[in-house]
């Protein structure tokens, strides 16, 4: 274990006053109680593993973004805007908005119709229990895995932020999901992500309005940034403050990428594969209580995650705009989390780019508004937290207890294998975080590892959701041909960095303009051999596809309503406002 | 939603909003009267009194809108 890590200093960002601890020690409190209040709520499976099929669409809408607004997901982009600039706001835009609203109007009617309980179960009754085994397998291992990662991540912060030894942060945020989880199953983690979803924007969203207001509006921001950046002698200062101008070529952004990366790697295959097949965030829309409800939730959570980078990305930017050395009033340059972290990092008083958003806190928020920053945090935390493990529960208990160990088991054995499998992935993510303080290179990997499956499920799943002549030995194959190239690609770039001008097509590419290509080439090949191997061996019959394809399926009529509680109507209005802020921001 | 008892979602949201909102406002006007010896960027603003603030009504809003008392009277009302 790393010393530097044990040890407390006083040099922390940020000093808790009491009035702090009260607000922290009442977030505890109440998401326990809500956790002990539904645990009479949660006696079968449905119940447990899927809310009773009984949630609203604002409150599966909601929980469906809060699962994804980990901590790591708020300081980690934050640090990344501080790091390419307004080109992160690319992950919360065309990385996310056209995939929720195409899983909204074109897959939950698929999901909602055959009543699967997780994506691998869509998959089985799909192409078969091969392919449902390879996704629930490489999906249980990596949820866990990159819990735990997230867990460290989040104490490493927590110490370097207030000076928190990282052994209780991991206990006691840990120990609390699990109790909440354990006790209420999926309704418990929506409700307390319900919750977290208030509280991150009660604790956020001060930042940008005092920020902006210090910087002298957007435009005061910009010229600001501009300055700082020239002054640094950083190549186009421009680029950080616009979000196409300058994806006409590799060398003209700090993030190495141009248009194709941004619009086929990122927004047609990352995104559709994250939003549309992660079973993380799938879940809470699989818990809606009728059809209307599951494809308005998704619209509801894309209106709402177009707005999160006015609480994660504009931080960021204020950082390059405002921050400055408190004793010599010079610019202050984060730097990356191993250069600041590192002995010598820390005898500079050097800050990394994920402390942007603390840093950012620390500035405007005093005594009592600094508790609630810090609770969404650990709010953040907890929310990402809860998705993992509650998904890990489903898709261990469905997908390889109930379809591989125990094909019998009764519904009450299958509740108390899902309270038991909550406490087997927190403990499992402890574990991770442990083994990563150990020898932090293994979080590259599974990093790396988690990113390998999604492209290649989404060409999976998207296949068999759209033609009916893809067949079971097509699915298997095509996705794991997918999975193995992912991985290929990926040591390939690592024994021979040159080859990254193959991968991503241009020597400067960096780290997440590669995973943009590799995603891309990975789901090229996935449908192109799902393809081949389809068109040589024999398809079910129509009548077996019935519930699984489109064109197989008859779509319930959703009642009569008016056009307000029309999910197409509210798609429309979310892709016109998502268009208007590409062109405000271009 | 409502948990199939008679607390909503919304009703611990209200709650948590008003009791934050209250600590934080009520902080703010301590800070009036007694004036912190090193004051955060923008302090003169007072974020911490209007931000608990709207905080506060906020969460009294939710809390008396969806409080146990009127969600069971409702649910006897459409049962």
């Amino acid at each position: 274990m790393c010393p530097a890590l044990l040890v407390l200093d006083s040099s922390t960002l940020v000093h808790l006053s009491p009035v702090d601890l009260v607000i922290i020690v009442f977030y505890f409190a109440l998401v326990l109680t809500i956790g002990l209040y539904l645990k009479e709520q949660a006696n079968t499976g449905e119940d447990f593993f899927m809310a009773g099929r009984e949630m609203t669409a604002w409150v599966a809408g909601l929980a469906f973004l809060s699962a994804n607004l980990g901590s790591l997901e708020l300081m980690g982009w934050a640090g990344n805007a501080y790091k390419y600039g307004i080109l992160a706001a690319h992950w919360y835009w065309i990385g996310a908005i056209p995939a929720m609203l195409f899983l909204a109007l074109v897959m939950m009617p698929f999901y909602h119709i055959c009543k699967t309980h997780s994506v691998p179960g869509y998959l089985k009754l799909r192409f078969g229990s091969g392919s449902q085994t390879l996704a629930s397998i490489s999906f249980a291992l990596m949820t866990v895995l990159m819990s735990g990662i997230n867990m460290y991540a989040m104490a490493v912060v927590m110490r370097v932020v207030l000076g928190w030894n990282i052994h209780i942060s991991i206990l006691v945020s840990s120990v609390t999901v699990a109790i909440y989880v354990a006790l209420g199953g999926l309704r418990s983690a929506i409700f307390n992500e319900v919750l977290q979803f208030f509280l991150i924007w009660a604790g956020s969203l001060l930042i940008p309005i005092l920020g902006l207001i210090e910087a002298g509006g957007w435009r005061g921001l910009q010229a600001k940034i501009l300055q700082n950046l020239t002054e640094q002698h950083v190549p186009n200062p421009g680029a950080y403050t616009h979000l196409w101008s300058t994806l006409g070529d590799f060398g003209n952004n700090p993030m190495g990428i141009n248009w194709v990366g941004i619009v086929f790697g990122l927004g047609a295959v990352i995104s559709m594969g994250y939003w549309t097949t992660d079973f993380l965030v799938v879940q809470r829309v699989l818990a809606a209580k009728d059809l209307s409800s599951a494809k308005l939730a998704p619209i509801i959570g894309a209106a709402f995650k177009m707005m999160v980078p006015f609480i994660v990305i504009l931080p960021g930017l204020l950082g390059l705009a405002l921050l400055r050395d408190p004793h010599t009033g010079n610019l202050l340059r984060l730097v990356p989390a191993d250069v600041a972290w590192s002995d010598a990092g820390r005898a500079q008083g050097l800050h990394s780019f994920d402390e942007v958003l603390p840093l950012m806190l620390a500035r405007y928020c005093g005594p009592g508004l600094l508790g609630l920053g810090i609770t969404a945090l650990i709010a953040g935390f907890m929310s990402g937290m809860a998705g993992n493990v509650s998904a890990f529960a489903t898709v261990w208990t469905y997908d390889i207890y109930g379809a591989l160990i125990n094909k019998h088991a009764s519904d009450g054995s299958k509740v108390r294998m899902g309270r038991w499998c909550t406490l087997l992935g927190v403990a499992v993510s402890i574990g991770t975080a442990y083994l990563v303080m150990n020898a932090q290179s293994i979080m590259d990997y599974v990093q790396a590892l988690f990113s390998f499956f999604i492209a290649p499920l989404f060409g999976t799943v998207i296949l068999g959701m759209l033609w009916k002549r893809a067949t079971a030995a097509g699915g298997f194959w095509g996705l794991f041909a997918g999975i193995t190239s992912s991985v290929g690609m990926y040591a390939w770039v690592k024994l021979d960095p040159a080859a990254v001008k193959y991968v991503a097509l241009s020597s400067q590419a960096q780290d997440q303009a590669q995973n943009m290509f590799r995603a891309l080439w990975c789901w090229l090949i996935c449908v192109a051999v799902t393809v081949v191997v389809s068109l040589l061996t024999k398809p079910k019959t129509d009548a077996e596809l019935t519930s699984l394809v489109y064109g197989l399926t008859p779509i319930p009529h959703e009642e009569k309503a008016s056009i307000f509680h029309s999910p197409v109507f509210w798609g429309v209005v979310v892709a016109i406002v998502f268009v208007i802020l590409q062109i405000i921001f271009w | 939603m409502k948990s199939g008892g008679s607390l909503s979602i919304w009703f611990f949201i209200g709650l948590s909003l008003a009791v934050n909102g209250a600590v934080i406002f009520a902080r703010g006007i301590y800070e009036l009267v007694s004036p912190p010896e090193h004051p955060v960027v923008l302090y003169t603003l007072h974020a911490n009194i209007w931000w608990g603030g709207v905080l506060l009504i906020l969460g009294v809003f939710f809390s008396l809108r969806f409080a146990p008392w009127r969600e069971r009277a409702r649910m006897a009302g459409t049962s």
